[in-house]
């Protein structure tokens, strides 16, 4: 009997769809070992009946359940809820399911406040009131799904590469779990590092870092940080250079944003980057702001509005 | 009021929507709407961020098409900097910009549209897909999935990431072109430029053929166009100015920095997502199938109607073959996938030119920056329409305020319009069954919302 794979999106981009079919051939190869019994970007099954004509969602029964994005409305809760309930092992996958991703920078402020900008932008004619006839209301913050629904693996990665995930498919079909690096971006990063004490401030990423010639490889290149721009190579789980190994931000001479997550599932990038910085002497107050230091990893109640913010 | 049908989710698009219908007492239509679920407030959590980082982070409102968002965004924030790319950081954002336009359509055309065709709207749902595709002509499938995947791996060899981009940077692009990456890039361009004339052949032979009937009635509405036009009226899809047409073929072209002069975004109870209409139009705004006001539309089709000729030889001589069937503007709806396939055409003829300017591998691409209060527009043409960033900054380059005009809302009004017909034509008394509502959708497809 094949494997049965349940998908599903939720506070998404798709760009986590399209690094699975990112997997190229593989993915035709995978295609030929697993059913696919629910995925709305590739295949017509309907929540409510294909007739439109029941009254709760319903996904079919499935090994294995892939769910990218995270929980900020009810509709995603209620999807997230049943494909927990179908699915023998859930995935959760990229960096808005493990831990909110970009949308969770969201979680700065109240729904009214979103709301207050985006329906008074200079273009937009003043509405008769905000939108609710028919589409979900959001929940009070954009949640990572393991603070809504017990999650057996994480794939993070803004997005995953498709060599992880088709290691974690592969591996599945042989009953063999994923097991990821637990490793930073650093470590995995070829580029000179001379060592602390060199550095007092961080600037911006304004200019174009140095290096010798427009074709030297990263080993000939001083690390980014080192060179005094802010990057989160330090704080940021591995794995974004796929099989090839070379982080690719880096790999295209551009600082790390995070967009891994934290090294460890729990962590904090903030905090983590704070300590990292202050250890090594650099003063923070050269940067205009550090939210941008959970940029992608605001949920778990690490980036939420203040107290003042409620009570406006 | 009778029955009311749910299709939830719409199946086999990019992004999150419904479609709920209510019928009458009689089983016929007595309205449609169509739900747009997602936001996420990017207007809101950009402001107080570094400018510069705007275009790293606005990339993730789609992750189809994330080049684009990270060019207009790009744009927006040279102009809040008043800093102008040197021409090989141009012309390297253009290049990365057309090769996913390139690699976007073949993914739409064989991956989320054709099966509706090549296997039939009113086939079994669990093979109407690309699975299905793949099982009827894996040759093909093999075909498809390597071209789209050699589109891809010129992107992120180079540029590092392709999902989510870096490399286009405040000032122009990260990393300079080395010759022998082009001579590499240059033969994988013309393998696909290959494979773009083989597939607008075969749909022209063996698929819109047979559905020709279809393709003149199903979802078809009347209404205005939008795209971008270079200084010949050629279609551009990275720059130039703004052209808006009107139903009867007259238009207006426009610089994108006065765009709030001409477009305005109204707002439905039953839609997160708003509705933009022509404001210079001077009508208001209505959905009415008879007598839409300020209706425009975006994307493939609207692009190639609203331009006067195309800018590459092969493209322009499919558009010659396309109006000669169909007219100017062509309204039918399906012909979405038509348009969309002589873009693909010239997305991938444009990327040979680009690599064949010697100004290509020049090594100054990064113009120096420092941040400022400003306010700046970029535009480009993202593969489901015109993309508009606008962004205002502090004195320190932080962000204020934005305001965004995505693609694919251009046309949610439309669609609405769309859905109304087809829904309408095709439920009568009651009857209903899976090829009629998947019909339904095939109106929303066309537009690869």
């Amino acid at each position: 009997m094949s494997v049965t794979i349940a998908s599903e999106w939720l506070n998404s981009c798709s760009g986590c769809e399209i690094s699975i079919v990112d997997m190229g051939a593989r993915l035709l190869d995978t295609l030929a070992l697993v059913d696919f019994v629910h995925i709305p970007v590739l295949i017509d099954h309907k929540y409510f009946g294909q007739l439109g004509d029941r009254e709760h969602i319903d996904i079919p029964e499935a090994t294995v359940g892939i769910i990218s994005g995270g929980i900020r409305n009810e509709e995603h809760l209620e999807v997230a809820m049943e494909m927990r309930k179908k699915c023998r092992i859930i995935i959760a996958l990229g960096t808005c399911a493990t831990h909110g991703g970009i949308p969770a920078l969201s979680n700065s402020y109240t729904n009214e406040e979103i709301f207050d900008t985006y329906y008074a932008t200079p273009t937009t004619d003043p509405p008769a009131g905000i939108p609710t006839e028919g589409i979900p209301p959001l929940l009070d913050s954009c949640y990572a799904l393991d603070e809504k629904i017990k999650v057996d693996i994480c794939l993070p990665g803004c997005p995953p590469h498709s060599d992880q995930i088709f290691t974690a498919l592969t591996g599945l079909l042989k009953g063999e779990p994923a097991i990821l690096p637990c490793k930073s971006v650093c470590d995995t990063c070829p580029t000179i590092r001379k060592g602390k004490g060199q550095l007092n401030a961080v600037k911006r990423f304004l200019q174009a870092p140095d290096y010798d010639r427009v074709d030297a490889p990263l080993e000939e290149m001083r690390c980014l940080l080192e060179q005094g721009f802010l990057c989160m190579g330090p704080v940021t789980r591995a794995g974004c250079g796929g099989d090839n190994i070379l982080p690719r931000c880096i790999s295209a001479r551009v600082p790390c944003r995070g967009c891994y997550g934290p090294v460890r599932h729990e962590g904090n990038q903030l905090l983590d980057m704070l300590n990292a910085l202050a250890s090594n002497g650099i003063q923070i107050s050269t940067l205009p702001e550090t939210n941008s230091f959970l940029r992608f990893s605001g949920a778990h109640g690490r980036l939420r509005p203040t107290r003042q913010q409620k009570e406006a | 009021m009778g029955k009311t049908i749910n299709i939830s989710p719409i199946t086999r698009i990019e992004g999150h929507a419904s479609i709920v219908i209510q019928l009458d007492d009689e089983g016929n239509v007595a309205d449609s709407r169509v739900h747009t679920m997602s936001l996420r407030g990017f207007e809101k959590f950009t402001e107080g961020k570094p400018a510069e980082e705007l275009p790293r982070i606005v990339s993730r409102i789609c992750g189809i098409c994330p080049w684009h968002h990270h060019m207009a965004s790009n744009k927006a924030v040279d102009r809040c900097f008043d800093v102008t790319p040197p021409p090989a950081g141009r012309k390297l954002r253009e290049l990365m910009q057309i090769i996913s336009h390139a690699e976007d359509k073949l993914l739409h055309f064989f991956f989320l549209a054709a099966a509706d065709f090549v296997i039939g709207p009113d086939s079994d749902y669990a093979v109407r897909n690309i699975v299905g595709i793949a099982k009827a002509n894996p040759e093909l499938a093999v075909k498809v999935v390597n071209m789209r995947q050699m589109a891809k791996s010129i992107l992120e060899k180079f540029a590092g990431k392709a999902i989510h981009p870096v490399a286009g940077v405040t000032g122009g692009f990260a990393k300079p072109l080395l010759e022998q990456d082009r001579v590499e890039m240059l033969a994988k361009m013309r393998e696909i430029l290959e494979f773009a004339q083989f597939t607008i052949h075969f749909a022209k032979t063996q698929v819109f053929p047979k559905y020709l009937d279809v393709i003149k009635t199903l979802g078809v509405i009347t209404t205005g166009f939008i795209g971008t036009v270079d200084d010949q009226g050629a279609l551009n899809l990275f720059d130039g100015q703004i052209r808006l047409m009107k139903p009867d073929a007259t238009y207006t072209d426009f610089d994108v920095q006065d765009y709030a002069d001409y477009i305005s975004e109204h707002v439905e109870a039953y839609s997160y997502g708003k509705m933009p209409y022509a404001k210079c139009w001077n009508e208001g705004f209505s959905l009415d199938l008879e007598n839409p006001k300020g209706i425009y539309r975006a994307n493939c089709l609207a692009r190639i109607n609203v331009a006067d000729k195309m800018a590459t030889p092969l493209a322009q001589a499919e558009l010659e073959e396309f109006r000669e069937q169909f007219g100017r503007p062509a309204q039918a709806t399906l012909l979405y996938h038509w348009a969309r396939l002589i873009e693909e055409v010239y997305a991938c003829e444009r990327a040979i030119e680009l690599l064949q300017d010697p100004e290509i591998t020049d090594t100054h691409i990064r113009a120096k920056v420092e941040p400022k209060a400003g306010r700046g527009v970029g535009c480009v043409e993202a593969p489901r329409g015109t993309l508009i960033h606008d962004y205002t900054t502090d004195k320190n380059g932080l962000i204020t305020n934005v305001n965004l005009i995505v693609g694919s809302t251009h046309n949610i009004g439309p669609i609405n319009m769309s859905v109304n017909q087809a829904a309408r034509t095709l439920i009568k008394n009651g009857k209903i069954d899976e090829g009629i509502l998947n019909k339904v959708e095939m109106a929303v497809r066309a537009y690869d919302p």
